[in-house]
């Protein structure tokens, strides 16, 4: 059993180094479909990504009350993706926002943040804030709208279509001069949550900011999420979404998949170039490429998910 | 005291009024503080004031900032492009704090 498993991982590994390759190549294309398969998928003969019903739909970074060069028009682009997720054939069950809802934290930008995301045909909306989302002194313009689910503590579970779902916050606690962060409530609590729970459940587990250091210098990482990973690695297949860093980056490690989804605001650069992590000004027609959201289907066949990214660009 | 050395106590303190404060921004000391962030960071990052002076910050960057007090002591909300915070220190010691949003970015006043 334990053989089998080490097989399945190294397996798994090369096929993380193919579609590494893969998803490479579909950023050269202008990224209309990046299929990238769970590590436990590694085990599929076809490997297509994206043909069952769309579980999920993430949408992240929308940066409402954003108005400078890079896009003077988010509510624009965030009124596209809607569009873009409601023109789907078959609708999913849900939708998750992986925070950065609004640029400054202000009640007007929430409001009208709400208002557009209201337009979704699917309703069920699931929600972690991002550090834009929290910048007011007392926290509460994000947690009077969206804590509801969380009890105001930002993190929490749900079950859909067979899958454990957890929503995590790692801007909250800030630690200057480090990477984000989870603290040990938190991880407590998803030790908690995931006791007694089958290997078997695919997990997916979202927050805003990387749960994995893609680039320590500009933040792009939380601390202590290795604490988190030990606790996950139990299981057969685990899905990690962030946002963040406004542009795709993904990483298979064992049965763990980490994908980071584009903005629907603005892009970002990529790791280390230029000053720091601020909007990424491109040509008007290079923008819809690099906006969009990620669609995620549950395969039966191995019982794992598919990732597939959608840019605004038709 | 005789008048020449009136004239020259006089010249004397004058001077030192002219001086001190120049010596004192060389030396990072200031009666009111400014720090400007740019490209992501603080500028200058470590800044000496005098209590009960004040020090605002204003924000430089397309990417919004905060000034967060790592004692809790003060705490901005979101500057956007423009945007500028001022707090007034009135004890003396060493707050160390950061931008909230980009926690990499520090600084540093002393009050004296």
């Amino acid at each position: 059993m334990t053989d089998d498993r080490m097989l399945r991982s190294r397996r798994n590994a090369l096929k993380c180094m193919a579609y590494g390759g893969a998803g490479t190549l579909f950023v050269l294309a202008g990224g209309v479909f990046t299929p990238v398969d769970l590590a436990v998928a590694a085990t599929t003969k076809s490997g297509s990504g994206g043909s069952g019903k769309p579980l999920f739909v993430q949408i992240s970074d929308s940066h409402i009350g954003f108005n400078k060069d890079a896009n003077p028009d988010v509510n624009g682009t965030l009124t596209q993706t809607i569009e873009l997720v409601n023109a789907m054939p078959e609708q999913p069950a849900l939708i998750i926002h992986t925070g950065d809802i609004t640029h400054l934290s202000k009640p007007a930008e929430f409001d009208l943040a709400q208002q557009l995301l209201g337009r979704l045909r699917t309703s069920e909306l699931h929600t972690v804030p991002g550090e834009h989302d929290t910048t007011d002194p007392t926290v509460t313009e994000y947690f009077s709208r969206f804590g509801r689910a969380s009890n105001n503590k930002g993190y929490y579970s749900f079950d859909h279509g067979g899958v454990h779902f957890i929503a995590l916050v790692n801007v909250l606690e800030f630690k200057p001069g480090g990477l984000g962060t989870l603290g040990p409530e938190q991880l407590a609590w998803v030790s908690a949550d995931l006791k007694g729970r089958s290997s078997s459940t695919p997990l997916v587990v979202f927050a805003h900011m990387p749960l994995w250091t893609i680039y320590e210098p500009w933040g792009w990482g939380t601390g202590d999420a290795p604490q988190l990973m030990q606790q996950l690695q139990r299981f057969g297949s685990v899905t990690v979404l962030n946002g963040h860093i406004h542009q795709i980056v993904q990483k298979v490690e064992g049965h763990i998949t980490f994908h980071t989804a584009r903005a629907t605001a603005y892009p970002q650069p990529r790791a280390g170039e230029g000053p720091g992590p601020g909007p990424l000004k491109v040509p008007a027609d290079e923008l819809p490429k690099m906006l969009g959201v990620t669609s995620v289907a549950l395969e039966k066949h191995p019982r794992s998910l598919a990732l597939t990214d959608r840019t605004l660009a038709a | 005291m005789k008048g020449h050395q009136i004239v020259w106590a006089v010249l004397a303190a004058a001077l030192l009024f002219v001086l001190a404060p120049a010596t004192a921004v060389r030396g990072g000391t200031a009666e009111e503080g400014r720090i400007e962030i740019n490209d992501f960071a603080f500028a200058p990052k470590s800044l000496t004031i005098k209590a009960g002076s004040a020090v605002t910050w204003e924000n430089k960057d397309d990417e919004p900032h905060t000034v967060v007090s790592d004692s809790g002591v003060f705490r901005s909300a979101a500057m956007d492009t423009g945007e500028k915070f001022t707090f007034k220190f009135d004890k003396p010691g060493t707050y160390h704090y950061a931008c909230s949003i980009h926690p990499r970015m520090v600084g540093t006043i002393v009050v004296e």
